[in-house]
């Protein structure tokens, strides 16, 4: 294994590309053009680099690996180190979030007009914090990424958003602000308990069952606000809706995993009696969000928002395999998390090129697109049809596997959830039927233009992940199986001292 | 009582001196006359610094002079650093605006260093007698500073109100004073703490005495329900006076209500905390309600303040070392992140006006996108989003609370933030996400830049290097508990 902090390399490399682009000078669309240039570059770099980890990975241990350690602040009993690793469940999420970083610079590179260079220093500086933010292994450190996070997003959708953006960025940033502050004071709470903010020293202690309720309930507070799951997902189809594309790729791929993410690395592992407890309600929670966000869908007529809902209902799919606690399903939702990052930044990407064009996301304003975008048409039908859950599409392997976990645990549960399958088939469909088929009614749209070489490049790396996940999931499942397999038995064995003590 | 060897005036050198080099500047001014400010400004700092030199010499040991009176520790000198570059940046900010306002004259650096000397000594108070003797003296420097410019109606009616209000809130302290010493037959906090500490229970004369102290001193920090002259007089005041005046003259306060709880009534805390709490909890909630409504910067910042205050005041509810020590590092970086906001509203300036509206940052980042960026940092810290330095003085001061078992604070305090955030997030709105409407005067004067710069930069990137702040904030901390 290599001596390289390759790690912080990742986390912190775009900074360093934002503090070149700070330093550019000129004329307007020089700088633009050297912003641009710079962005893309840096953002290629740190994929590269981040492919390294999947590399070197050594995917037979559940431990975490190219763990970086320095002390920070002392602080009387507080120590605070900058403590940074991943393991199976980190590792896909970092390199989710430096590719889709790579593809929103990319997209972003006509559509955005006004103060590019500020555009591409908030998409670097989000970068640095969703890549350290998976790395992070003390929780502050953990919280001031996590927190951090809403800075560049709020300057994202409120200056380049779209007409109703101020609302969208407010209500994005408060809602998301006061889950977390509440998981701050659960975070002060567990010093308390273990005398060390390490996260390490925190999953493998066993906290009181009364406690354990509190603060899963304070995590729950942050995450279920960032998942997110109904009913506090109120934020997300207004924020979808006004951010610009490459901030709904964003958003859709990595911030809301990082709700998903944080419910597998602390909520299952720390309080595993809570979740327990909890989980009849988290199954409920996660059954309405499927299947009501599905139907709120099929009524929209903004593609974007229906959009919107489809991840809700795919993160409710989540939600339900995390608190499942089978290794199928777990495993599932790992990999339904990492396909829907894929699979719904492509729908939003694909959204983004007819907005680009007509500048309307109104569904009825579309149709018969198949006749002058045969490119686009299969682009588009392939991510429907991945976010349907096709067999072959990425998919299908999430859903299978959370559906199968979860039939171990409630048959009920795992009904309800089937349901959305045919739901989203339905919905998702009959936007592929509005926006594709058809015939051409609409004057403008007889002269609009096919995939240009620079969206084709865009989309083909998803393309080949969402069937790579799909036919040969292995190369993924593998790295995450040893983490998730001693996460599932340190949970049940928790569970299962405490079921045996009651009896 | 230990008297030190030393001779026994040598803690309070620093305040000495500073009141000397006051006086001396005094006679600079009237002879030469009017067009002395500039000079007499510059000078003034010089002094602040020296004298900041000064305090830095004293060792960790805690002395005593006066008789008992005056004591001379880490915690005061920490509060004294603190209020000594305060006072400083806001002469640096003033000399500037003093001139285009045409009221730049000599006495308002010199009734800035009296006000320091004041809150030097109430710092350093360690008798009832000095407390209001330091009190006093930094209270009616400030009366006739907030009334600078005496040819503006609002900055005689701020200096007007200020005085009457502040004049009856000295009243009700001395009352409880003098009832402390009827029931106590002390006003010395070394015997006060060792009356209590026999375990018998305290009188109820005594313990109406301490709210009565407590109640002039919550008017002094601007806690609510003390608080109805602060948004008034903020408004009013000259800006370089409002930026003095949310900084320095708080962090005295702070420190003396500190001590004075912590020192001789450490035993009386479960009759004090109460008070406290409501303090608290009443000031970050009126803190970051009564702010969404406003539309003038300066009465903005006023809430801003108050709202600060609860914050602090949950590190004084801990009654603990981390609760101290919370608002230590709590105050020392609120100097920064206000300095830095009041250098912002400094440069709000059209046509040689000033200009105090919300609305005309509208666009800033585009026309001056540095100025907007600083802005924009101090506004995030304020509302304690991480990585900004306001996150961690949040950070300590939420850590005491559950160290002290007051959940249910710590839960208001954050609720009460989000609220805030909201506050102060429209000024990032309406930065970033407005169209320009005006573009200010430039180039900015380069004290001001200087200023804007350091407090940027300190509220940036404060989580690289903590140690200074929070390894001083420990040891003085440690230093009000040890005895």
């Amino acid at each position: 294994m290599s001596h390289w902090p390759l790690l912080s390399l990742v986390t912190f490399l775009p900074l360093v590309g934002a503090g070149f682009i700070l330093t550019t000078r000129g004329e307007a669309e020089t700088v633009a053009r050297n912003a641009r240039n710079i962005a893309l570059s840096t953002s290629i770099i740190v994929f590269v680099l981040s492919i390294a980890l999947w590399v070197e990975f050594d995917s037979s241990t559940a431990s975490f690996q190219f763990v970086e350690q320095a002390r920070w602040i002392k602080f009387g009993g507080l120590q605070i180190n900058y403590h940074m690793g991943i393991d199976g469940i980190s590792l896909f999420f970092v390199l989710l979030s430096t590719l889709l970083t790579v593809l929103c610079v990319a997209a972003s590179w006509q559509s955005v007009h006004a103060q590019v260079k500020e555009y591409m220093i908030a998409f670097l500086v989000l970068e640095t914090l969703m890549v350290g933010m998976f790395c992070a292994l003390d929780f502050i450190v953990f919280y001031v990424f996590f927190e951090g996070v809403l800075i560049p997003m709020f300057l994202i959708i409120g200056v380049w958003g779209g007409p109703r953006r101020v609302y969208a960025a407010f209500k994005f940033f408060l809602y998301t602000l006061l889950g977390s502050v509440l998981m701050l004071l659960a975070i002060l709470a567990i010093y308390f308990q273990t005398g060390s903010t390490d996260i390490e020293v925190a999953l493998t202690h066993a906290f009181p069952f009364g406690l354990q309720k509190w603060l899963f309930l304070a995590f729950l507070a942050s995450f279920a606000v960032k998942v997110p799951m109904w009913p506090v997902h109120t934020w997300l189809p207004d924020a979808h809706v006004e951010a610009p594309t490459a901030g709904s790729v964003i958003l859709a791929g990595v911030l809301l995993k990082m709700g998903g993410y944080g419910l597998v690395r602390f909520s299952l592992p720390m309080f595993p009696l809570a979740s327990h407890y909890f989980t009849p309600l988290m199954f409920a929670l996660s059954a309405i969000a499927v299947i009501y966000t599905s139907l709120v869908a099929l009524a929209q007529t903004d593609m974007k928002k229906l959009i919107a809902y489809s991840s809700v209902a795919h993160m409710g799919f989540v939600t339900m395999g995390i608190f499942a606690v089978t290794s199928e399903a777990v495993q599932g939702a790992m990999i339904q998390m990492l396909s829907h990052g894929l699979v719904s930044g492509a729908l939003f990407l694909c959204v983004g090129v007819v907005y680009d064009r007509m500048h309307t996301r109104d569904i009825d304003r579309y149709g018969g697109l198949v006749y002058r975008m045969p490119a686009y048409a299969f682009v588009f039908m392939a991510f429907t049809l991945a976010s349907v859950g096709l067999p072959g599409t990425s998919g299908f392997v999430g859903e299978f596997l959370i559906l199968l976990g979860t039939f171990r645990v409630s048959t009920l549960e795992c009904f309800l959830a089937a349901t959305a399958l045919f739901l989203g088939a339905a919905y998702m469909l009959y936007l592929y039927r509005r926006v594709i088929f058809g015939t051409i009614t609409r004057d403008d749209l007889r002269n609009i233009l096919d995939l240009s070489p620079r969206e084709k490049a865009v989309f083909a790396p998803l393309l080949i992940l969402v069937l790579w996940m799909g036919v040969y999931p292995s190369s993924f499942l593998v790295p995450i199986r040893a983490s998730v397999d001693h996460l599932v038995q340190q949970v049940s064995a928790a569970q299962g001292v405490q079921r045996a003590s009651a009896e | 009582m230990p008297v030190s060897a030393a001779p026994d005036f040598l803690p309070a050198v620093p305040e000495i001196a500073l009141a000397c080099a006051a006086m001396l500047l005094l006679l600079v001014g009237v002879f030469r006359g009017e067009g002395s400010a500039r000079l007499v400004s510059w000078l003034s700092v010089l002094v602040l610094i020296g004298i900041l030199a000064l305090t830095a010499r004293f060792d960790g040991a805690r002395q005593v002079g006066f008789y008992g009176m005056f004591v001379t520790d880490p915690f005061a000198l920490f509060m004294k650093a603190l209020l000594l570059v305060g006072s400083a940046v806001s002469i640096v900010l003033s000399v500037r605006y003093n001139d285009d306002h045409r009221i730049a004259r000599f006495e308002f650096p010199v009734l800035v260093l009296l006000a320091s000397t004041g809150m030097m000594v109430m710092v350093s108070a360690n008798d009832l007698i000095t407390l209001y003797l330091g009190l006093e003296l930094q209270s009616l420097a400030l009366y006739v500073v907030a009334s600078f410019d005496r040819d503006s109606v609002r900055s005689s009616e701020a200096g007007l109100k200020y005085f009457v209000l502040g004049a009856l809130s000295s009243g009700m302290l001395l009352y409880g004073a003098s009832m402390v010493y009827g029931f106590a037959g002390t006003t010395g906090f070394a015997a006060l703490a060792k009356l209590l500490t026999t375990g018998a229970m305290p009188s109820a004369g005594l313990v109406i005495g301490v709210v009565f102290v407590m109640v002039g001193l919550a008017f002094k920090v601007s806690a609510v329900p003390f608080h109805m002259w602060v948004p008034d007089v903020y408004e009013g005041a000259p800006t370089p006076v409002t930026a003095f005046f949310s900084v320095a003259p708080k962090i005295a306060a702070i420190a003396l209500f500190m001590r004075f709880l912590i020192e001789p009534f450490g035993g009386l805390l479960a009759e004090w905390r109460q008070i406290v709490v409501f303090l608290s909890i009443a000031s970050m909630v009126l803190g970051s309600v009564a702010a969404i409504a406003q539309s003038n910067i300066k009465r903005l910042m006023a809430y801003s303040s108050i709202g600060h205050m609860g914050y602090a005041l949950i590190g004084l509810a801990a009654a603990s070392p981390s609760g101290i020590r919370g608002v230590l590092i709590y105050m020392a970086i609120y100097l920064f992140m206000n300095v830095g906001s009041f250098a912002v509203i400094l440069c709000m300036r059209q046509h040689g006006r000033m200009l105090e509206g919300i609305n005309d940052l509208a666009g800033l980042s585009r026309s001056q996108p540095g100025l907007a960026l600083a802005l924009a940092i101090f506004m995030f810290a304020m509302a304690g989003i991480p990585p900004t330095a306001g996150f961690f003085s949040k950070l300590y001061i939420f850590f005491a609370a559950i160290d002290a078992h007051l959940t249910g604070l710590a839960i208001i305090g954050v609720v009460a933030s989000v609220v805030g955030a909201f506050y102060y997030l429209r000024i990032v709105k309406v930065m970033y996400f407005d169209e320009p409407a005006i573009a200010f005067d430039r180039p900015l004067a380069p004290e001001l830049k200087a200023v804007l710069v350091v407090t940027a930069v300190v509220t940036l990137f404060f989580f690289l290097l903590p140690d200074p702040i929070v390894g001083g904030a420990e040891a003085a901390a440690a230093s009000l508990f040890g005895r």
